[in-house]
């Protein structure tokens, strides 16, 4: 296995630090109009400090802000055949991919990065929405089983951070034959008995969430974000009425009974941290936690 | 009988046939002739068309409605069916049926999607569109036929899992996702037939086999050639281009590794000759579950994942 030799191959360690803004950048917030300093925007993790909208994070900022002091290692992702169906609608798929490839720098929508959270071993997964949307075809389907390898092979725990809208048209049945291929990655993880969380953002729809997304030991989706399987547009147009409001957001699948918590961005790492620990049996301090009770301990228990 | 636009010049013909049927009084034989050499006409007709059907037509023949659907295929294979309801926590939904029967004397357990044959069964089965109770109740009935050590036979035959408000707030993605989780985990044999339409995550929630069938003119795809063109070329007029594009014919299928056997159509297509498609699906089934059947449970699940991992490594070839 080619990737295999890739990653173990030692490499420069990637201390990812924010990069420079240019001052006069500013964005509009979606959901409130306000403008944002681009600065300010990053300080805040891309969340609107008039509104608290979450707005989507970088796929690189996300594994900065993850990570123990930020500190990761990317992992060279394996090469997967291109454009295996010959597609083409108004553009060549090859010439899509190109375009996605020089504007993101990267070879498709998945990253993975492996590191610590809260002193535990973790390999991360991010999707690049900016990249097709964060479609998931071949390339995609291997880097998370990569990931899921990579994270049986270090026992560490696995955590996926879809932004998806689904499947990648282009490539066919092949793009749906990923929802079989990442449900075998995931459960890799989960037959050894290490943490699967995924961290559900905006958004995770189509076959990304009918597939590995929704099978988590834990589900964490942040503020809003939206979550569900069919687009709310073939919904409209299959019942003819207009959608309830929140419907398919974090919050609505929350009451629903599919994600375990809604959890704000500022305090995702910690969340993840203290769960990862304890499921890891670490202490706060990361230390090995004993199980065996300590001498005279069995006298000091109390009656029943 | 329902003809497909492109196969009006055939049912011409067999309208002028069954008109001389109906001629009894005059020359006997005369008619028969004409008959007969109709009929000569018909089958020749038939066999090109059917020879080079495009992609488009190919979904139009896998979504006819004289087509045979999972209650035809049920009656006729599985003996003693007795359909099991229920996902045990909201309710039944009747656009996956399954049950226990035997297929050829042995134990299965059936599952499949029914999209109904008139307007009443149609709207009763939702028209083979499931919500998540339908894939919760698939997820049990596999669970069930793993303890019991029966192999599980699915019949694919949906345009999608359905797209509503009430299927998304109980957990539609959940649904498949763990239906397609408890197909690769299966210690039993699994073999998936694709009967008609294979219509995405509604459809692999029940193909995720060791064994994938395919009629010879059914469609597989990750989206409708009509969703697909509303996307991508952003019109409804690219539907025939999207179906070419999506390679979601039998013939694409299997030079991509996404299905393993491809089962041969009667003349003119399954709806022409029902009996005789659901037979030879029959024999193409009993073939690959006797070398199924074998197999150490352990070594199935395992060859099952690994046969999914390693789809699409070549391509068109
Ligand atoms: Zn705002």
């Amino acid at each position: 296995m080619s990737w295999l030799t890739n990653f173990v191959r030692p490499k420069i360690q990637s201390l990812v630090r924010p990069r420079e803004v240019p001052e006069n950048l500013w964005d509009k917030c979606p959901q409130c109009g306000n403008m944002i300093y681009r600065r300010d925007l990053e300080k805040s993790l891309y969340v609107c400090p008039h509104c608290g909208h979450h707005l989507r994070l970088p796929a690189k900022n996300r594994l900065a802000m993850l990570f123990d002091e930020g500190k990761h290692q990317r992992i060279e992702l394996p090469k997967t055949p291109v454009d295996p169906l010959r597609f083409r609608d108004s553009k060549r798929y090859t010439d899509r991919l190109k375009e996605a490839q020089a504007k993101s720098g990267e070879q498709d929508a998945l990253i993975v990065a492996h590191g610590r959270i809260g002193g535990v071993a973790a390999v991360v997964a991010v999707f690049d929405f900016d990249f097709m949307g964060g479609s998931m075809g071949m390339a995609v389907g291997d880097g998370l089983i990569a990931a899921a390898e990579l994270a049986v092979l270090q026992e560490a725990a696995l955590i996926v951070v879809p932004a998806s809208g689904g499947a990648r048209m282009q490539e066919g049945v092949l793009s749906l034959m990923q929802l079989a291929r990442t449900t075998v990655a995931v459960d890799k993880v989960k037959e050894r008995r290490l943490p699967y969380v995924v961290l559900l953002t905006d958004p995770t729809t189509g076959g990304v969430s009918a597939s590995f997304a929704m099978l988590g030991d834990i589900h964490i989706a942040e503020p809003g974000a939206q979550i569900g399987f069919a687009g709310t547009r073939v919904i409209e147009t299959t019942i003819r009425e207009k959608l309830p409001d929140g419907f398919q957001r974090a919050e609505y699948l929350l009451e629903h009974g599919m994600v375990d918590m809604v959890v704000p961005r500022a305090q995702l790492r910690d969340t993840l941290a203290r769960i990862l620990g304890i499921l890891r049996h670490r202490g706060p301090a990361g230390e090995v936690l004993s199980l065996v009770p300590q001498t005279g301990a069995a006298d000091a228990e109390p009656g029943h | 009988m329902n003809f497909l636009d492109f196969e009006k010049p055939i049912a011409e013909l067999e309208a002028k046939i069954e008109e001389l049927r109906h001629l009894s009084n005059s020359d006997q034989i005369n008619i028969a002739e004409e008959i007969n050499r109709l009929q000569t006409k018909v089958d020749r007709l038939l066999r090109a068309t059917y020879a080079k059907l495009t992609p488009w037509q190919k979904t139009q023949v896998a979504r006819h409605p004289d087509r045979p659907h999972f209650s035809d295929y049920v009656a006729r294979l599985i003996a003693e069916f007795t359909p099991l309801a229920g996902d045990r926590a909201f309710g039944d939904d009747p656009a996956i049926i399954g049950g226990l029967g035997r297929f050829r004397g042995r134990s299965v357990m059936v599952i499949g999607h029914e999209k109904g044959h008139d307007t009443d069964s149609r709207v009763r089965h939702n028209f083979g569109m499931a919500r998540p109770e339908g894939y919760r109740k698939a997820r049990r009935l596999m669970e069930m036929a793993d303890r019991f050590g029966i192999p599980v036979l699915t019949l694919v035959d949906t345009a999608g899992a359905y797209p509503g408000v009430d299927a998304e707030a109980r957990g539609q993605a959940e649904a498949i996702a763990r239906s397609i989780e408890a197909c690769l985990d299966l210690r039993v044999p699994i073999l998936a037939s694709i009967i008609g339409e294979g219509g995405s995550g509604g459809a692999i929630a029940i193909a995720a086999a060791d064994c994938v069938l395919m009629l010879e003119h059914s469609i597989y795809s990750v989206i409708s050639p009509e969703g697909c063109a509303s996307i991508l070329w952003r019109n409804g007029d690219s539907t025939k281009d999207a179906a070419e594009a999506l390679r979601l014919t039998a013939q694409d299928l299997h030079k991509l590794g996404a299905i393993d056997e491809i089962v041969p159509e009667p003349l003119g297509g399954a709806h022409h000759n029902p009996t005789a498609q659901i037979d030879s699906l029959g024999e193409y089934i009993e073939r690959n579950l006797a070398e199924l059947l074998p197999r150490d449970g352990g070594v199935l699940r395992a060859r099952r994942r690994e046969k999914f991992l390693a789809i699409g490594k070549n391509g068109l070839g």
